[in-house]
């Protein structure tokens, strides 16, 4: 795996917050750059891949572990 | 812009009712437009004018109709109501104690999120002059008053359109 550049902690946040603290931290990447987000909300589960898709955003990978929804995502 | 031509990035609300399970997915679905890169605005219109007013004030109107209006409508967002069950705000407290435990953001946070990344919010003038609120009165921030036809130029241009 590549480095990851920022992990956003979004574990315990409802709707819409995963997605606004994924947004807010693409924002601060440079393009290329690789980031984690953490949720447990499992409405995360189909949120952010669709937020990736409709910001051109690459989602690399994706996992879960008990609660926790891992995703990677590369910065457009 | 032809029909053809409209923003898929693009979403226009109409937020046209106060009431407070109306507001909520008005501030969820705009914050995550924003999130999502698009061009959003949300023009609030009749009821839904009354949660732009600030927090602090306590009645809007220029007679004694206007205000009584605005008492049963109770300006500002922290006070909106639910529209069914709302039993004098038993409702809207138990929605509130609800979200909070789940970690859903009340609505006047979201709507301060909304408005950092860049959400245009646009008071309907019409409403204004109609019950007697004035910018003064309102949440700072927002975009200029304008009027239904500068709503529906935006939503000719705009892909999402919703009337909430």
């Amino acid at each position: 795996m590549e480095d990851i550049a920022a992990t956003v902690d979004a574990k315990g946040q409802s709707c819409p917050m995963p997605v606004l603290l994924t947004s807010k931290a693409a924002k601060e990447l440079a393009p290329g750059q690789v980031f984690l987000v953490e949720a447990t909300d499992t409405g995360a589960r189909s949120d952010i891949p669709a937020w990736a898709s409709q910001t051109g955003n690459e989602l690399i990978e994706s996992s879960e572990e008990g609660d926790v929804l891992r995703f990677y995502i590369r910065k457009k | 812009m032809t029909e053809e031509a409209k923003d898929p990035n693009s979403m226009t609300i109409i937020a046209f009712s106060g009431d407070l399970d109306k507001l909520w997915p008005t501030m969820i679905l705009s914050s995550t437009g924003a999130a999502s890169g698009m061009d959003v605005t949300v023009f609030f219109t009749f009821w839904g004018l009354f949660p732009l007013v600030r927090d602090d004030v306590r009645i809007t109107g220029y007679d004694p109709m206007t205000k009584m209006l605005a008492g049963m409508n109770a300006p500002g967002m922290k006070k909106a109501k639910l529209s069914k069950l709302n039993m004098g705000g038993m409702g809207s407290w138990m929605m509130r104690k609800v979200a909070g435990k789940n970690k859903l953001m009340p609505p006047e946070e979201l709507f301060d999120i909304c408005q950092d990344m860049g959400v245009k919010m646009w008071p309907c003038q019409m409403t204004m002059d109609l019950l007697g609120v004035k910018a003064s009165q309102m949440r700072p921030g927002l975009g200029e008053p304008v009027g239904a036809a500068t709503a529906l130029q935006k939503m000719s241009q705009s892909q999402i359109n919703l009337f909430i």
